[in-house]
């Protein structure tokens, strides 16, 4: 036998290969942080942007960034419905507060009974971050952070509604992992058509979010029509898993308050 | 095997052994990211750069790899090779690296950049295994680009996201099929491609492993 078969050798290569390669990932992690960083937060804000309709198809990442300077990041408290200054959550700015990482912080959620856990979320934050689309100093369109469990996987978006805190504006998923040509279709521009115009509530009955992602295709003629939208064929658990993340961020553990104060204020 | 040259270590696994017709290894992602032709050339070309880099960086220090560790050495390499193709898709090719999401990382387990590794670049120079490592990537990258055209196009319309056949869904005539957006589908079209390729080079066609014997017994009706 050679001399590499020695324990020596063995601990000496194992030794060397671990630092090289340990060098060799560690630099490419840093080095290409800051432009996934910027990969990622250019993702949101452009499906921030165009859940409320606002971006062009095919925008720069400068337009985008100039459309998303008009917004504004608020912070909401989810139990009273107010607003709160950013350092209730220990930031300086409302934009740099992570709401997908304080749901996973017990200091800053807490776990949701599973009666209540229609949308399957497991746990609720407290605080949640808006956005408002302002016009000549009018709120014009709030943007609402909205997640939820479809068939495969937790799907994260953005619902945008006017400033009647009713009718949608549009609704996108920036997040999920759904099948691709079934459940996928949820990223499909003609399904995300239908949802302008639905509206969340009755006001006349009141406050229980109507709006509801039905099987098949909704007929028109019914007066509840404009609670209803088109399920995607093929994909009836992910069209139900809408449908509860919708009812579930609408209802009273969601923006329900949140929106009441909204119609009362305007 | 006789002699090899660089033209036959980097061509003979696309058609006469390939990895996943001949080999059947890499059947996993194979199932996952056939989805798309975009999705499957982004893959084939990750599982080229592992490939040959790995048997690359082997073969160099296949003198020194003690042989009772050298398959977590192999290991090692290509766990970091796979995190920096990795981190790079995601700095990159973002829109990308979000669908192909965890498979990129499965390149680690994929079989054949392993199996190469051990069986080629640990007995040959650095040049002709990294020759061989493209080699393989890209025998496995044919299969995934063939099976995605039909899955594709048959299952969305579409061929690298251009709409081909106006599916019904967007206002056209075609149904699509939804099953073959589905994983089962890949193993059907795979199947499909290992017989016409065995049609094609009658040598790969393995000896019957048993003999069908005629049907003897009397029904009881």
């Amino acid at each position: 036998m050679s001399s590499k078969e020695t324990i020596g050798k063995t601990v000496t290569v194992a030794f060397l290969l671990c630092i090289v390669c340990s060098i060799v990932v560690a630099s490419s992690v840093v080095l290409l942080k800051p432009i996934q960083q910027k990969n990622k937060a250019l993702n949101l804000k452009a499906n921030i942007l165009a859940a409320a309709g606002l971006l062009n198809e095919g925008a720069s990442a400068s337009e985008i960034e100039q459309a998303f300077s008009s917004i504004q990041p608020k912070l909401v408290d989810l139990e009273t419905g107010e607003y709160v200054e950013p350092e209730v959550v220990g930031r300086k700015e409302a934009i740099a507060y992570d709401q997908r990482k304080a749901s996973k912080d017990p200091k800053l959620s807490s776990p949701i009974p599973s009666d209540d856990d229609i949308a399957s979320i497991k746990r609720r934050v407290r605080y949640a971050k808006v956005y408002l689309v302002e016009n000549g100093g009018e709120l014009d369109t709030i943007i609402l952070p909205v997640s939820g469990y479809g068939l495969w996987s937790t799907l994260h978006g953005f619902l945008a509604l006017e400033e009647d805190a009713n009718t949608v504006v549009g609704l996108g998923f920036y997040e999920h992992a759904e099948t691709p040509g079934l459940g996928g279709e949820v990223d499909n521009p003609r399904w995300k058509a239908i949802w302008p115009g639905k509206k969340v509530y009755d006001m006349q009955e009141g406050w229980e979010p109507k709006i509801e992602v039905v099987k098949g295709a909704v007929d028109k003629s019914r007066d509840d029509a404009k609670y209803r939208v088109d399920g995607l064929s093929g994909a009836t658990l992910t069209s139900r898993g809408i449908t509860n993340l919708m009812q579930y961020w609408m209802g009273e553990h969601g923006f329900q308050q949140y929106l009441k104060r909204i119609r009362e204020g305007a | 095997m006789s002699e090899v040259t660089a033209k036959k270590v980097l061509f003979e696994p696309i058609f006469s052994n390939n990895p996943i017709a001949l080999q059947i290894l890499g059947i996993c992602s194979a199932l996952a990211v056939t989805t798309s032709m975009q999705l499957s050339v982004v893959m084939g070309i990750a599982v080229c750069a592992v490939c040959g880099l790995s048997n690359l960086s082997v073969s160099m220090i296949r003198n020194q790899i003690p042989s009772n560790i050298r398959i977590i050495v192999q290991m090692t390499i290509i766990a970091s090779l796979v995190i920096v193709v990795d981190q790079i898709l995601r700095a990159y090719a973002y829109e990308i690296s979000k669908q192909l999401s965890v498979f990129v990382g499965l390149i680690i387990t994929n079989c054949i950049v392993m199996g190469r590794a051990e069986a080629f670049a640990m007995q040959n120079g650095p040049t002709m295994s990294f020759v061989d490592g493209v080699g393989n990537g890209l025998g496995y990258a044919v299969i995934l680009v063939a099976v995605a055209f039909f899955r594709e196009l048959l299952g969305a319309g579409k061929l690298f996201g251009i709409e081909i056949l106006p599916t019904i869904n967007d206002g056209g005539w075609y149904v699509p099929n939804g099953l073959l957006l589905l994983p089962p589908s890949a193993f059907f079209i795979i199947g499909f491609l290992i017989w016409a390729l065995r049609g094609w080079k009658k040598e790969q066609v393995e000896p019957a492993d048993y003999k069908m014997s005629s049907h003897k017994v009397k029904e009881a009706f």
